[in-house]
């Protein structure tokens, strides 16, 4: 790195400017990402604290997914699956987008509808009550023992409050599997009914248990696909950092191969003067490294600052993920740019130093 | 055969016996200098081939200066170009510190160009990056000598150029004679026991062109490098002590100046 270092304090001027382009670049991947994990968490936050291994859906139509907005299970199927060999439990889970009111108050949430006695069950729900998450008691100005309207006409009491998880970007409000049905119009099968069935499992085989029961059992994480929003949001925000990964490593090698054809000259030169060529191409190397190294450094922390100064309410996550990760990838795929432009010095032949007239 | 050969040797083996380590292809044996024998060079030219270099033999002994002088599309460059391993003759050998170097790989070529052979731009060709000093720590730093030893070291070769008061000026600032004295010095900073010179003064006005040739003449006996200058100016003759002329690619041995200050 002895030519490459002093190249970098010598033309500080072109190096800040990329420097600053890697910066923007990493701040810009570094929003997108705490926002992708901050959406996504605002969408399946509740869901995946449920205390479940796996959640099984009414089986689809052929050649549709499952979809929490569609999916309906009856008491049959929470009980015969509750009889599977190897269930150690099989609760039935009630979803409904709803309003929750106090007086002139109103708030939307996700209505949890579960068994009071059921492993799903926060502690203090009972019949005719309702636990909130943090947000909605704080949005209706409520506490324990206030009585606040859930739905049209069903009417409940708050029996305590939780911290806060969400669905599908509403706050949670759990009441009691009874409680829900009015939420959720089911099927026109009598008897209780719910979304998803929770199962909490100690080696069970799921398939032939799903063919006979006629549901469709996935993990928790496959479960977020079948969140509407989640899918969307999460599918846009990731193509949006895709193409920002993509456009930094054009960026860098654009930036490199007009860098490295700028100093044709100078290469031409130390190999005339017998630098090895793997040595020019560790220094030039190094030098890209030192430019994403200071870009994504700064990059990264100028991401990190907006997500400690921003407002609670913004769905932005700061941690490894959203950070280190996006980092790391930003420096790799840089490398490979830079590596691309950098490779023409192999072909420089040093024999053009005897002609230069620069 | 066309030949240009020298006389006798007037500072043998001074660099061998100072820094055996010089020559590891052959560590045990004097510097031979730099031998051409029989080099033939052709460059392609349409559908045939152009003769650069026509069997041409050139002896040049540890410590003397040699001019090989010619006009412009004479061969000079080629000449200089396959001396310095920057090219592969067809024909012939370069025999550099004992070593054919026209049979080596090019990663043995380029190791012989940073250990034993200093090469003088015909234009500086200096790094804007760098400061003088740094122009010749770079050597070192290629052949992977201590740095310390290496700032020394340069620091001692820019005094011998009348440069130390420069060293950490950047090129831009320096004049164009100094930058051609800063090329020398760099050439040198590897002890170097063959040293090749392209037209170091083509640049230059004749006063201080001859003080380029002179310091060239200088320091090639005080460091016992067998040195080529390949150069279009007669004038510079008196300051040699060999000389062959290249014309069409064939080399014929001059009579020096008779008034030679060399000696």
């Amino acid at each position: 790195m002895f030519v490459a270092l002093r190249d970098l304090v010598f033309a500080r001027g072109r190096f800040a400017l990329m420097i600053v382009t890697v910066v923007l670049i990493t701040a810009l991947v570094g929003l997108v990402s705490g926002l992708t994990v901050g959406l996504g968490r605002a969408n399946t936050s509740a869901v995946d604290a449920l205390p479940a291994d796996r959640l099984a859906f009414a089986a689809p139509a052929s050649g549709e997914g499952i979809s929490f907005a569609d999916s309906a299970v009856d008491e049959s199927q929470w009980r015969r699956w509750a009889e599977q060999p190897g269930v150690r439990s099989a609760a039935p889970l009630g979803i409904a987008m709803t309003r929750l009111g106090v007086g002139e108050r109103t708030t939307a949430a996700a209505a949890f509808g579960v068994e009071p006695d059921g492993p799903l069950a926060p502690k203090a729900l009972a019949p005719g009550t309702v636990v909130l998450s943090r947000p909605l008691a704080d949005d209706l100005d409520v506490g324990v023992g206030a009585r606040l309207t859930v739905g049209a006409d069903t009417s409940l009491t708050v029996a305590a409050v939780v911290s806060g998880s969400s669905y599908s970007h509403a706050p949670v409000a759990w009441t009691t599997l009874a409680d829900w049905q009015p939420l959720r119009p089911g099927p026109q099968r009598g008897g209780p009914h719910a979304t998803v069935i929770a199962l909490d499992l100690a080696g069970a085989h799921t398939s032939a248990a799903d063919r006979a029961i006629g549901t469709k059992t996935t993990s928790i994480d496959d479960a977020r696909s079948a969140i509407g929003s989640f899918t969307a949001e999460n599918g846009s925000l990731q193509l949006m950092r895709g193409f920002l990964f993509a456009i930094s490593a054009l960026v860098v090698g654009a930036f490199f191969t007009v860098w490295t054809i700028q100093r044709a000259g100078d290469v031409a030169v130390l190999k005339a003067l017998g630098a090895p060529t793997g040595y020019l191409l560790r220094d030039a190397l190094g030098q890209a490294f030192v430019v994403l190294l200071v870009g994504t450094a700064l990059g990264t922390g100028a991401a990190a600052l907006f997500g400690a100064v921003a407002p609670a309410g913004v769905p932005f996550v700061v941690d490894a993920s959203t950070t280190l990760f996006p980092a790391a990838v930003l420096i790799l795929l840089g490398m490979v740019g830079a590596a691309l432009a950098i490779r023409r010095v192999t072909a420089i032949d040093p024999h053009t130093a005897l002609n230069n007239t620069r | 055969m066309n030949t240009g050969t020298g006389e006798p040797v007037k500072h043998s083996a001074k660099r061998s016996e100072r820094h055996p380590e010089r020559h590891p292809m052959h560590p045990t044996h004097p510097s031979p200098g730099l031998e051409l024998a029989d080099v033939t060079l052709t460059y392609p030219d349409g559908e045939s081939r152009l003769t650069a270099l026509d069997r041409v033999s050139l002896r040049v002994p540890p410590g003397t200066l040699t001019a090989v002088v010619g006009p412009s599309g004479s061969g000079k460059s080629s000449l200089l170009a396959v001396a310095a391993t920057l090219t592969r003759p067809d024909e012939g050998r370069v025999l550099i510190a004992g070593a054919d170097a026209a049979t080596l790989s090019a990663a043995e070529r380029a190791r012989l160009r940073r250990t034993t052979i200093g090469i003088v731009f015909q234009q500086p060709n200096l790094l804007a990056s760098l400061t003088c000093v740094e122009q010749l720590q770079v050597m070192a730093h290629l052949a992977g000598r201590s740095a310390r030893r290496a700032r020394d070291r340069a620091l001692d070769l820019l005094d011998r150029v009348d440069l130390a008061k420069h060293a950490e000026h950047r090129p831009h600032r320096l004049s164009g004679g100094q930058r051609q004295r800063v090329n020398i010095a760099r050439a040198l900073m590897n002890e170097p026991s063959v040293l090749l010179v392209d037209e170091p003064t083509s640049a230059l006005d004749h006063e201080r062109g001859a003080a380029i040739v002179a310091l060239l003449a200088e320091l090639t006996r005080a460091d016992g490098t067998a040195t080529v200058l390949v150069t279009h100016d007669h004038s510079h003759l008196p300051y040699v002590d060999h000389a062959s002329e290249l014309i069409d690619g064939r080399l014929n041995a001059l009579a020096t100046h008779p008034d030679a200050m060399t000696h």
